[in-house]
């Protein structure tokens, strides 16, 4: 009974409330689809990718039932050999990976493959090649995915011109694969001809290998005794190993949807909360006609729920479109240059977008509690008696719950990663921000008890906000929400800027710098070459290294190698931290932060790298801080690498240059001394510095573009409010107008109104803003990328975000007043509000 | 997906054929006045564009259970880079098929393999008959030959005695096989092999005995461009005599070229020229599968032996796209006269579906 009887009276004041303050209802519903559509958008182009992702990996892996991997070095063939001739494989197909170097700029990642294994493994990639292996087998043959074909704009019968070291060569597109077989870049020669052309000679990437029915996949394995650095991974752990590399990035963003879907909540909790106030009078009404609490109080959350669907609804439509528009304009890592060059269909399917459609009810309903509450709460006699003045705020029940959350909320910033993720830095945060709310309604009666104001206008406007400061409270809770939300944000993310400004500052301190890239496995600058350099006129000092790949871990993605002058450099390492321990004789390493979080290096510590297919120890002798590689990197002597590969060639280097010398017609001789064409990167170290500042900002831009939402929505709350107020003041106005004051100065009232609220929301966000901030730079940050920050707060910046918020909310409240006490307005405006 | 496919198809044809024509001049050619020398020619010659070793026979298990077998080794040089010194260039690619038609079961069980040669996975020796791949091979072990085959549900391990002198086809092992002379193969065969060995069907083993019949055929070109495929029997007939006779038909089905070789039971060697031989093709099968239509008997005239040949079954079709890239029929045939039989053998027909694909 209860219930039909409150879908009744919900249904009533549903139906009044659609028919009289339609835009109210269409402002709430649009938050909540905001904040939904934020949310599916970023959920769903993660998933898609993510998806994409396991299908390229499988597709690749293909039936395989292990995987045999060397990271970018590879392993000697010899172990193909070795691993075909045993007994228990059914198919061994020998794979050489290589990002090739592009002589027009850019690389191609080449598999070189035997077709008349690989199609027996990977049907779906090479099928088409198996039936026709005669072409592929023919000298610098390669043929190409259609994502490869149509990038790089070649076609079968066309040339490609790939830079090796110094040289070029020129590759015989022979084929095109169907758009079917593949969807990433992609190029497939002939292993043989792959290792002769690319200079890969004596070396794989990969074995994939099938076994026997009926071997067991795991006692083989055990039984492989790989050379070091070598892995043998079921198709499982390999596609982990794609999803690890982009997890922190991704739920990072998750996280950053949820804000402002939490943002729109609390859109909902004011509007909802402001409705229940302005209508005391029609649900007292209500309550005299026999409607019980309990309906009173389903109504109001039915209301919220309907609200909900409705917002839900349009939000998973609009995310579906977003994460379309997104993944076409973006790609899978929103433009963060994880995935190469993919194209991904988006994967929503019906529960996805009917979950994500209950989260926007259940939002909706979450804010819409509170205002349930307070409606069955409302006694009928006294709140029907005209100029019925609300309840203050019971300020003393509050404290308790949000001291705890605060305490908790502390408590949980101390906790370690969650699977690697900083899960209880984000459950901080909720706390911190609950506890934040719960004290809104308190700061604000505190701080305007104190505030006095002497001339008319001003003490108007502090007495009606005084007089009102649960409807206030409501209003600034919103302010403060999306508002320390995004100082938060501002200052991790500044606070990141700053150090990786510094950083770059120290980590290049010479005049030019060179550079293979994109990195690939097949350009590289040769001893010969550097001499040459060194010997140029102009030419003060030289320092060389050699960036190559080591994987440590199968499910991690690979660690940097940087092979480079140590004892004797002048591109210092930023350490933090350095062994005390004494050294057994043994070479130095030195560990990027992330290896210390990732695999536990500390200093002082002896540990094994896989090196030239052997571990080779090393000692631990410092960390230190690198923002280009968050998978981590490992700094050795150069000389000490070369005399374990038996090899010299160069990445990248450092020039000084001589006093007077000519930093651009050098720049200009080098390029044409190494001879890399677009592979090779000559730039200066300003111009290098502003490149990585620019490719950061790009990377945050996502991060910004959801905080300017979150933002937004927490000032069309404040609008709103402000709106409802004063329409409920519309006899107020009138009888200050009659006392004499003029229309001018009742708005400057109300944008008085306005600015206090704006300021009291500012200061407060600002603190609140301070304390998250700092769990994003020492909790999540620091657990998401493993690498520490510098704290900087960026007073400036903020103190203008905060004067704009203030402005913001003076000139809402006034333009509301506006509307609302311009006399014809009035009647029009009534029938909607 | 279907129309890309043919296009492929008609890609690999069109690449095959220019390869075929232009025989590029580093396949040596086999001209007339070419022979073959035993032992020396039993090995493989690595130079030449396509070899192959094609043992086919009759199998009889304890309980009298007909059945035909047929393993062939291929050997392709592919056109690729001779400078490249990477241990995986495909300098010579190996390929194998094993088939046994199973009457009883009116099943033909069959398996296919393809490798590079090289890290000792797959190899075809030159000094002596002895190919391998992986752990199906084909070698000579002093009198004898011994074939062993692990395939998808089933296998084989023979012994194959010879009781007859080998028989060189043509002049002296040179086989012209169309109008031009430099179109032609260096040709030998062993027949009437005595078999003895296991058979293994379903995980079921048992002994087998029989006999069979071994080819060795190397060339460079061996279609012309007009040729699309050919019909080939080899029959050991009755009392020790062999008869190898084969035609090669163009896209209207007419024969381009035949040819052949009868060995009486006293030994003495007749060579048959085109116009000794006459194929009639007779009842017709389609295969279910691939839709090809082939003729499964044969009237066959071989200078004055009049054959009819009936096949053991009629699907003994073989898919092998995946390696060599063609579709045929090679089955188990009986040659009768006058209702008498007069020997057992194989029979060959490609070209049926497509133009058959020499790698």
């Amino acid at each position: 009974m209860t219930s039909t009887g409150a879908v009744r009276v919900a249904l009533t004041v549903f139906a009044a409330q659609l028919r009289d303050r339609p835009l109210r209802l269409a402002v709430a519903v649009g938050a909540i689809a905001l904040g939904v559509a934020l949310a599916a958008g970023v959920y769903l182009v993660n998933e898609s990718a993510l998806i994409e992702f396991g299908r390229a990996t499988r597709q690749l892996t293909g039936a395989a039932d292990l995987v045999i991997r060397g990271g970018r070095a590879g392993f000697d063939e010899a172990l193909f050999a070795r691993l075909a001739a045993r007994p228990e494989v059914e198919v061994a197909s020998p794979v050489v990976e290589l990002d090739v170097s592009l002589a027009a700029g850019g690389t191609l990642t080449v598999l070189g493959v035997d077709p008349l294994v690989a199609g027996a493994l990977q049907p779906a990639l090479y099928g088409e090649l198996v039936g026709r292996f005669v072409p592929l087998l023919a000298p610098q043959a390669i043929a190409l995915s259609a994502r490869a074909a149509e990038s790089l704009g070649v076609s079968a019968g066309d040339r490609l011109a790939v830079q090796l070291g110094a040289r070029q060569r020129t590759l015989a597109v022979i084929a095109v694969l169907p758009e079917s077989a593949y969807g990433r870049r992609l190029g497939v020669m002939d292993v043989g001809s792959a290792q002769w052309t690319l200079g890969a000679l004596g070396r794989l990437q990969r074995i994939d290998l099938r076994l026997r029915a009926g071997v067991d996949v795991a006692r083989f394995r055990a039984s492989l005794q790989l050379p070091a650095g070598v892995d043998a991974l079921t198709p499982q752990v390999s596609e982990a190993r794609g999803a690890n590399l982009t997890r922190a990035y991704r739920v990072n963003l998750d996280m950053l949807a949820l804000v402002a879907l939490l943002t729109g909540a609390f859109l909902v909790f004011a509007t909802q909360a402001l409705a229940v106030m302005r209508r005391r009078q029609q649900l007292a009404l209500l309550r005299a006609l026999g409607a019980t609490r309990a309906e009173l109080r389903l109504a109001v959350l039915i209301e919220g729920a309907a609200v909900g669907a409705l917002g839900g609804l349009l939000g998973a439509a609009l995310g579906v479109a977003i994460a379309q528009f997104t993944l076409a304009a973006l790609g899978g890592d929103l433009g963060a240059g994880f995935f190469d060059g993919e194209r991904i269909a988006v994967a929503a399917d019906l529960s996805t977008l009917a979950a994500f459609v209950a989260l926007g009810i259940a939002v909706s309903v979450a804010g819409a509690w509170n205002p349930a509450r307070d409606a069955a709460r409302i006694a009928p006699a006294q709140a029907l008696k005209a100029g019925d003045a609300e309840a203050a705020p019971s300020v003393r029940r509050r404290l308790p719950l949000a001291v705890g959350a605060a305490l908790g909320g502390i408590a949980l910033a101390l906790g370690p990663p969650l699977r690697g993720l900083p899960l209880f830095g984000y459950a901080s945060i909720a706390l911190l921000l609950f506890a934040a709310v719960r004290l809104v309604p308190l700061f604000a009666a505190a701080v305007l008890a104190r505030l006095v104001a002497r001339r008319p206008v001003p003490a108007l406007a502090l007495a009606q906000l005084n007089g009102t400061v649960a409807q206030s409270a409501v209003s600034l809770a919103a302010i403060v929400v999306s508002f320390s939300l995004m100082v938060a944000m501002a200052i991790m993310v500044h606070s990141f800027r700053d150090s990786f400004d510094r950083w770059l500052g120290e980590v290049l301190p010479a005049d030019l710098h060179f550079r293979v890239t994109p990195p690939s496995d097949t350009a590289f600058v040769s001893p010969a070459q550097a001499l040459a350099l060194e010997q140029l006129d102009g030419v003060a000092r030289v320092e060389l290294w050699r960036v190559t790949q080591l994987s440590l871990a199968p499910e991690q993605p690979p660690v940097a190698l940087i092979a480079r002058p140590l004892a004797a450099s002048s591109v210092p390492l930023p350490l933090i931290a350095r062994a005390t321990a004494p050294n057994p004789g043994l070479p130095l390493v030195f560990a990027s932060e992330a290896m210390r979080d990732l695999y536990a290096y500390r200093p002082g510590q002896v540990v094994e790298l896989p090196i030239a297919g052997r571990p080779q120890r090393f000692f631990v002798a410092g960390i230190w801080r690198d923002y280009a590689r968050s998978g981590g990197a490992l700094a050795i002597e150069r000389s000490v690498f070369e005399a374990l590969v038996h090899e010299a060639r160069y990445t990248e280097g450092s020039v000084w240059l001589a006093p007077r010398a000519d930093g651009a017609t050098l720049r200009e001789r080098i390029r044409a001394l190494l001879a890399g064409g677009e592979t090779l990167q000559v730039i200066a170290a300003g111009e290098l510095k502003g490149r990585a500042l620019a490719a950061f900002d790009r990377a945050f831009a996502i991060t910004y573009a959801l905080e300017a939402i979150a933002v937004a929505i927490g000032l069309l709350g404040v609008g709103l409010a402000f709106a409802m107020q004063a329409l409920a003041r519309r006899a107020e106005f009138g009888m200050l107008r009659h006392l004499g004051l003029r229309r001018r100065e009742v708005l400057a009232m109300l944008a008085g109104e306005g600015a206090i609220l704006g300021a009291l929301g500012a200061l407060y966000g600002l603190l609140v803003g301070v304390v998250l901030s700092l769990v994003l730079v020492f909790v999540v940050n620091r657990q998401s990328f493993h690498w520490s920050l510098d704290y900087v707060l960026p007073a400036g910046p903020l103190a203008l975000v905060a004067v704009a918020l203030i402005a913001a909310a003076a000139l809402t409240a006034g333009l509301t007043g506006r509307v609302v006490t311009s006399g014809s307005a009035v009647r029009a405006v009534r029938e909607d509000w | 997906m279907s129309s890309r496919r043919q296009a492929a198809a008609r890609l690999g044809v069109l690449a095959l054929v220019t390869a075929l024509t232009l025989a590029a001049a580093d396949y040596p050619d086999v001209l007339p006045g070419a022979e073959v020398h035993l032992p020396a020619d039993a090995g493989a010659h690595p130079l030449f564009r396509t070899e192959w070793w094609y043992v086919t026979g009759w199998l009889a298990t304890g309980s009298g259970e007909p059945l035909g077998f047929q393993v062939t080794f291929f050997r392709t040089r592919p056109d690729g880079d001779a400078a490249n010194p990477s241990a995986f260039a495909a300098r010579q690619v190996l390929i194998a098929h094993a088939a046994v038609s199973d009457p009883k079961r009116q099943r033909l069980w069959h398996d296919q393999r393809i490798l590079r040669a090289g890290f000792g996975l797959a190899a075809a020796a030159t000094a002596r008959t002895d190919v391998h791949l992986k752990d199906w091979s084909l070698a000579e072990q002093g009198e004898v030959f011994t074939t062993e085959v692990r395939a998808e549900g089933f296998g084989f391990a023979l012994t194959l005695r010879p009781s007859v002198p080998p028989l060189r086809n043509g002049a002296g092992g040179y086989s012209q096989k169309g109008p031009a002379a430099a179109s032609a193969s260096l040709y030998y065969s062993l027949p009437q092999l005595a078999v003895t060995g296991t058979l293994e069907r379903g995980g079921h083993a048992e002994k087998v005995t029989g006999s069979a019949w071994l080819d060795h055929e190397w060339s460079s070109a061996y279609l012309d461009a007009a040729a699309v495929g050919w019909d080939w029997v080899g029959l050991n007939l009755e009392g020790g005599a062999a008869l190898m006779a084969f035609r090669i038909r163009d896209a209207e089905g007419t024969p381009r070229w035949a040819g052949g070789t009868l060995r009486a039971a006293d030994g003495a060697v007749r060579i048959l020229w085109p116009a000794e031989l006459r194929f009639t093709p007779g009842r017709r099968w389609r295969s279910p599968r691939t839709q090809v239509e082939y003729p499964v008997e044969w009237q066959l005239q071989a200078g004055d032996l009049m054959l009819e040949l009936k096949p053991l079954m009629d699907d003994q079709e073989s898919d092998s796209r995946l390696t060599t890239g063609a579709v045929y029929w090679e089955g188990a045939v009986e040659a009768r006269s006058a209702g008498q039989r007069l020997g057992r053998g194989y029979l060959e027909l490609t070209g049926y579906g497509e133009r058959l694909r020499l790698r």
